[in-house]
């Protein structure tokens, strides 16, 4: 049977299924509950001088049916006293010494401040510090969390500062609101981090109600900017820490962070570089359990696979993960429609029809008969998306006897028809 | 000594017969429920519901319009090709419809709710009072249309719409037809029938005039010179005899007249019902007959057809329901001869049925159902006699159906038809759709 143990950075746990700071997190019985329930560790809610939170503070994304396709906070940090926080962080860990207990932090950009919290998480016995340079409302306004995450001279001057003062490993926990998340990951890694995490919450507007005129999530009719997460950012995360893994090698520990709901999501994560998992709307939405199946699903598949650790399949899809003009331009397939499974819903040929290539027919002598006309099929994979049956579409490769070929050789690239002419 | 004919009123406590009719027959959907079933819609291209629908409602547009909260627009879908919308998401056998085309049913044997939708939109719609239909400037015509049932009163709504100024006659005391005086009361509670009947004439234009029967109080002549068309949606007045004897025994009775009481009575309780029901006929009005004898306290309640269950009018999903309901199927049997003593009915003399060569023959083995009730529900038909009796030009009707040229055009000028007294399937929807064409030919001939 697999082997989920995990080694983070130093941080050890039983799996690599931790929550990610929040609510899930924000006091020992949360904690306790989750490592009932078997989780492998927690990042305990930011901890810093106590804020006062508003309400309403969440929203959702419903769509078509899934009540939370995304999710919304304007939540601070923990809004209890640094004592109390590090008083049940003490005593949780002493309860289990198994499980990964990583503290978060937030606190002004001042080094006397820095050294002195970090002084006190030292007495906690926690595994770890996670420095929130993430969150995108609320306390980046206070020159905090994402306002300092965006500036990577911040960045590394505090990681310094957190690993001169702290006793254990300091992961870097890294904000998407920026344009590249290279630069600040290479500050995290000026800065001396054991690891990064990523990605904290997407800076968004969930919606708006059109009686009150007030953006979500409402404060007595008004709204303000808050964090997106949940299943949508899950393709945001995965491109970042996947440009964060080609560019720093295996040796940068990722902490794989967004949109994770099941061990298929966490096994992308890791796929595209990460060493372990956090999760935090899929936990608010649906509880503690969720993470059996995230440790037995995973285990399974490793099981199919042939993989014994984690670290077998860590990043193996990064050598694919390639640039545009890397990919082969002489590539071919086609879609193939099973006439046996197809129940005639249409939604193939109005797609195509509409908006990709003409390529599917409609009617054949008066019925409905959906088929690919091959020599106007793309390949383009659309047809396939939105076909209510699994398997009914897929795409074949057409044999066209041609090499791989990438753009800057593509003959049909303008830079090489002048070159010839 | 021959028992005594046990037939009684009140047999049930007040809160038995609520159950029994005035409780909808299927549980309409709230806004939650409305929009999961909504979401299950895939939205197919050249959808293969819509063109299960007589009337051509675009239902993945409507339902799309529900999962995105406008229940306005989607009521509105609905209505446009079937004014009868919400009679329509009550009484329609979806089964056979609409909701058997739906891809989902090949998918996944469980098809889209589509009647239940159609329900949810149209009764919030008509929660909010609008009158959402406007007529279009007077054209000066005058149309005259014979029965207020929906064929009738569909083309009636069109006719108004396009401007026309419409007189509807009705034999009966009620507009409504069927859905008034024959529809099962569980399927159309709180008065539903009228309230829609409101609604339609609600777009102005339309006058109506019951107690007004062609061939007693009108002439199809007369109609012919004082209008400029004529819309004949008289339904199926007559109903057919079983042609055995002892027909005239008191406790046998047609059951669409049963049913009409029924659904006319103010207090269930006071209306009587045999202590054993036999009803004759395979169709949804013998299944009606029986499932509402029942409710209304009959203990034994036997239908008798003389087929199998799948030859049966009833689909099968009405004869579950009627099982549900504690009603005895019996296959395979035909009335000889109905028994009474002193002019009062005893019991059914039944032979039992076979197919030979394709025909259904007499086994030659017989026996006897006692009955204190015998509905008889073997068909209805066009009563033609005062439509054509002493009419100047003869009007064409074949198999007791008026013959129309599929716009409802018939053999008179002027003269159209549609619903249940013309060719095709005998159900609400489409009659609506036959009111509805009917309108247009009107209209496109009038303006020439
Ligand atoms: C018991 C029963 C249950 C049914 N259940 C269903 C069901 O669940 N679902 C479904 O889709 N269909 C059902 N049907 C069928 C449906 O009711 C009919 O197909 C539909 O009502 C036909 O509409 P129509 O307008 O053509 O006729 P009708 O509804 O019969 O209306 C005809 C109108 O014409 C009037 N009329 C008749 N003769 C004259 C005359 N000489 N002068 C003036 N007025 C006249 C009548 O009084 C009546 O009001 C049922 C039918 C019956 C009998
Ligand atoms: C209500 C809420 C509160 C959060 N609070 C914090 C926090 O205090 N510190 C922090 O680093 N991240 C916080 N996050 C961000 C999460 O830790 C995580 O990075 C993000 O939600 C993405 O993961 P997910 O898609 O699994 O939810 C919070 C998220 C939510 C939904
Ligand atoms: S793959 Fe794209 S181009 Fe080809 S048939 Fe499907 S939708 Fe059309």
């Amino acid at each position: 049977m697999a082997d989920l143990r995990n080694n983070f950075a130093g941080i050890r746990s039983p799996n690599p299924f931790w929550l990610a700071s929040g609510p899930p997190t924000d006091k020992a019985y949360n904690v306790e509950r989750a490592f009932e329930a078997g989780w492998g560790g927690v990042i305990w809610k930011t901890v810093g001088e106590p804020v006062v939170n508003v309400s309403s503070r969440y929203g959702a994304n419903a769509y078509n049916g899934t009540r939370v396709a995304g999710f919304t906070n304007i939540e601070l940090i923990s809004d209890r006293s640094v004592e109390i926080n590090l008083r049940e962080i003490k005593e949780v860990k002493k309860r289990w010494p198994d499980r990964a207990v990583v503290v978060s932090l937030m606190v002004p950009c001042e080094e006397p401040i820095w050294e002195s919290i970090l002084h006190q998480v030292n007495e906690t016995g926690c595994d770890g510090v996670e420095l929130n340079f993430g969150c995108p409302h609320g306390m980046s306004e206070r020159g905090m969390g994402a306002a300092v995450g965006q500036v990577p001279e911040y960045v590394a001057m505090v990681t310094r500062w957190a690993k001169q003062h702290s006793r254990v490993p300091v992961i870097v926990k890294l904000t998407p609101n920026v344009n590249d998340v290279l630069f600040p990951a290479q500050a995290a890694v000026d800065g001396n981090a054991d690891a990064v995490s990523l990605i904290n919450t997407v800076a968004s507007v969930i919606g708006v109600d059109l009686d009150t005129m007030s953006p979500l999530p409402e404060v007595n009719g008004k709204g303000s900017h808050g964090g997106y997460c949940g299943p949508a950012v899950k393709p945001i995360a995965l491109r970042m820490i996947g440009d964060i893994a080609r560019e720093f090698g295996p040796d940068l520990r990722i902490s794989g962070i967004g949109g994770i709901s099941t061990w298929h999501d966490a096994a992308e994560h890791i796929a595209m570089g990460a060493a372990n998992v956090q999760v935090c709307t899929a936990a608010m939405h649906q509880g503690f359990k969720i993470v059996e199946d995230m440790i037995d699903g995973l285990s399974n598949w490793m099981d199919s696979k042939g993989y014994r650790t984690l670290d077998d399949f860590r990043g193996h899809a990064i050598p694919n993960y390639v640039r545009w003009e890397n990919l082969d331009m002489n590539y071919e397939i086609v879609a193939r429609i099973d006439q046996d499974a197809c129940i005639k819903c249409g939604l193939c040929h109005i797609a195509c029809e509409d908006t990709a290539h003409q390529a599917i027919t409609a009617r054949t002598n008066g019925t409905r008969r959906y088929e690919v006309i091959d020599k106007e099929c793309v390949g383009c994979n659309l047809c396939m998306l939105v076909c209510p049956v699994e398997n009914c579409i897929t795409m074949e490769r057409v044999d066209n006897g041609k090499p791989y070929t990438q753009w800057s050789e593509d003959p049909r690239n303008p830079a090489n028809r002048v070159a010839a002419e | 000594m021959a028992e005594q004919r046990d037939i009684a009123a009140g047999r049930l406590d007040q809160a038995a017969y609520l159950a029994g009719f005035s409780i909808d027959a299927k549980v309409p959907l709230d806004q939650g429920r409305a929009l999961i079933e909504a979401s299950r819609c895939y939205f197919c291209y050249d959808a293969p519901c819509v063109e299960a629908c007589p009337t051509g409602i675009d239902i993945p547009s409507f339902i799309r319009k529900i999962s995105t909260r406008n229940t306005r627009g989607a009521a509105l879908d609905i209505l446009e090709p079937n004014i009868f919308g919400g009679a329509c998401a009550r009484v329609c056998p979806v089964e056979e419809l609409c909701e058997e085309a739906c891809v989902r049913d090949a998918q996944e044997t469980k098809p889209v709710s589509i009647g239940l939708l159609q329900r949810f939109a149209t009764d919030r719609f008509f929660e909010t009072g609008e009158q959402p239909f406007a007529r279009a400037p007077a054209t000066g015509k005058k149309i005259a249309v014979v029965g207020a049932g929906p064929a009738g009163l569909a083309g009636a709504h069109r006719l108004a719409r396009l401007g026309h100024a419409v007189t509807v006659y009705d034999a009966r005391e009620k507009a409504g037809g069927l859905n008034e005086y024959g529809i099962a009361a569980y399927k159309v509670v709180d008065g539903f029938a009228q309230k829609e009947v409101d609604f339609i004439l609600g777009v102005g234009g339309i006058t109506v005039e019951t107690g007004k029967a062609l061939g007693k109080d009108l002439t199809l002549d007369a109609l012919r010179r004082d209008f400029d068309a004529v819309f004949l949606a008289v339904g199926q007045a007559g109903v057919r005899a079983v042609g055995v004897s002892g027909e005239d025994i008191i406790g046998v009775e047609p059951a669409v007249d049963f049913i009409a009481r029924l659904r006319q009575a103010a207090d269930l309780a006071a209306l009587p019902v045999g202590r054993r029901v036999v009803v004759i006929g395979g169709g949804n009005t013998a299944i009606d007959a029986a499932i509402q004898s029942r409710r209304l306290g009959a203990g034994d309640v036997t239908m008798v057809y003389r087929r199998g269950p799948d030859d049966m009018g009833a689909t099968d999903h009405e004869q579950e329901f009627a099982k549900t309901d504690g009603v005895k199927i019996k296959y395979w049997a035909k009335p000889v001869r109905f028994m009474g003593t002193d002019g009062a009915l005893t019991g059914v003399e039944f032979e039992s049925t076979r197919i030979t060569g394709g025909k259904i023959e007499g086994t030659g083995d017989t026996f006897v159902v006692p009955a204190d009730m015998v509905l008889t529900a073997v068909g209805q038909m066009l009563v033609d006699d005062p439509i054509t009796k002493n009419a100047k030009e003869p009007l064409s009707v074949v198999g007791g159906r008026i013959v129309t040229d599929g716009h409802g055009r018939t053999s008179l000028k002027g003269v159209y038809a549609g619903g249940d007294c013309v060719e095709g399937k005998d159900l609400t929807v489409q009659a609506v759709e036959d009111g509805k064409n009917a309108a247009l030919a009107i209209d496109g001939d009038l303006r020439g």
